[in-house]
């Protein structure tokens, strides 16, 4: 195992790079941190709408919601695959294709969380504001949702580690991460898929599991900080 | 149904729905009953068995599923003997492995969601029960278990959830399941829209029966609505 590492640790960190296009945990990295700062405002803006007062807004952000929550990531993936291409008329790689579907999923989940962040401030708050003379997008804006998205910061940080798991399945549409790379290293090699995949999964614990780890210990400080602990 | 795919397409088709369905049931099944066991034996004083159980759940929340699934099916026959391994490959290996990592993943995330129910019930309801007469089983099967159960259903429902969308990563593996289907009608028509709208639906279809089972368990474990239904 210690000479696979020896003899690849190159390619499982940034592919064929800079020989050939950039790979591996590199880009593994990139299309998640990129989905997530695309999918946060959507989430903001169906979480919003989902808890307005104007029935029909609340009506369709469900609808988007419960949708992209009820078909399986996979599907989503194919959905960008074949309809972008079609819409926007120009050949669209596999990393804009799984950035685009990410985006979309991790927009819905994440907006169920702000919401439930958006639903645990008391009325009081915005009716507060509202007789202050806030207008409701001031209340929305620097009233609910400072304080909404601070309370589910934990929910945020959890869910851009998943999207950093769920960036795995851009190898079946071939594009080149973590995955992928470490199955082209198995191609080459051949005799010794265990190695190769423990390799992977290692990697890919320690990535999540320190992450969340240092994710939660800066919220604890942030916590700290400001007092509440 | 000849009216949106040739007869032919269609019950390849369905044969997807089928293993999909298949894939869900027998992993959920083994899931949950791996998830209590895990339950239990977290709950040992023995620690190493708790270390176990909190390697086990981080393993497999840490590691995406489609690598668990890839280390299965690619890593683990090396390890089986030569003939367990080809008895697998003679039975479905595909098959066989997916079931195995779906439900492991699930389980321990299930091992979870009942734990955390367990812990939200007070200890005082133990002891009072005890304090009533009641024998250790009796307490757990008439106080403990059915208030946390009650507790845990949400989080339970939402993971069967997220099992029966799951179920979609075996095609990576090539278990011949809806999504796999879905690819290989849509290779050999080009009709894109129709399958993928088709394949889509009957994906909805499931995870909304799925919640509609979920909500039903709860509004009949739920002794307080159960008053207003009948008021």
């Amino acid at each position: 195992m210690l000479e696979i590492i020896q003899d690849y640790w190159l390619t499982f960190l940034i592919g064929q790079y800079p020989n050939g296009p950039l790979g591996g945990l590199a880009m593994t990295l990139i299309v998640a941190v990129l989905s997530i700062l695309m999918s946060f405002p959507i989430a903001i803006g169906l979480a919003v709408a989902r808890s307005s007062t104007w029935r029909w807004l609340r009506l369709a952000s469900a609808c988007v919601v419960n949708f992209v929550r009820g078909i399986p990531l996979l599907m989503l993936i194919f959905w960008c695959y074949f309809v972008i291409p079609i819409m926007t008329g120009y050949a669209v790689s596999g990393f804009w294709t799984l950035v685009c579907a990410l985006t979309i999923y991790e927009a819905s989940y994440l907006s169920e969380v702000i919401r439930a962040g958006i639903a645990s401030i008391p009325k009081g708050q915005t009716e507060a504001a509202r007789s202050l003379g806030g207008s409701y997008m001031l209340t929305v804006r620097s009233v609910v949702l400072p304080q909404a998205l601070f309370n589910v910061l934990p929910g945020i940080t959890s869910q851009f580690i998943s999207t950093i798991k769920e960036t795995s399945l851009g190898y079946v549409i071939a594009v080149n991460e973590l995955t992928f790379a470490a199955n082209q290293i198995n191609n080459q090699l051949l005799t010794q898929p265990l190695q190769v995949f423990t390799i992977l999964a290692v990697i890919y614990f320690l990535l999540c599991f320190l992450l969340s780890r240092g994710l939660s210990a800066i919220e604890t400080s942030i916590r700290r900080k400001r007092g509440l602990l | 149904m000849d009216f949106l795919l040739p007869a032919d397409q269609m019950a390849l088709l369905l044969g997807g729905v089928r293993t999909t369905v298949l894939l869900f049931a027998i992993a959920w099944v083994i899931a949950f009953a791996l998830a209590i066991a895990l339950v239990v034996i977290r709950a040992t004083d023995y620690r190493p068995c708790r270390w176990f159980v909190d390697a086990f759940v981080a393993y497999h929340r840490n590691v995406p599923l489609l690598v668990q699934v890839m280390f299965w099916y690619f890593g683990m026959p090396e390890l089986l003997p030569e003939t367990i391994r080809f008895w697998l490959y003679d039975h479905n290996a595909e098959f066989c492995f997916a079931v195995i990592a779906l439900a492991l993943g699930s389980a321990a995330y299930q091992a979870e969601d009942i734990r955390s129910g367990l812990r939200a019930i007070p200890a005082t309801q133990f002891e009072a029960a005890r304090a009533l007469g009641c024998s250790y089983l009796e307490t757990m099967r008439y106080i403990v278990v059915p208030q946390a159960l009650r507790i845990s259903l949400p989080p339970l429902v939402g993971r069967a959830l997220l099992l029966f969308k799951n179920t979609s990563i075996a095609m990576a593996i090539g278990v011949a399941e809806l999504t796999y289907r879905t690819r290989e009608i849509e290779n050999l028509t080009f009709k894109t829209f129709q399958i993928f709208g088709i394949a889509t639906v009957l994906y909805l279809i499931g995870t909304f029966s799925l919640m509609a089972l979920g909500s039903w368990i709860e509004r009949r474990t739920t002794p307080g609505r159960k008053e207003h239904r009948n008021a």
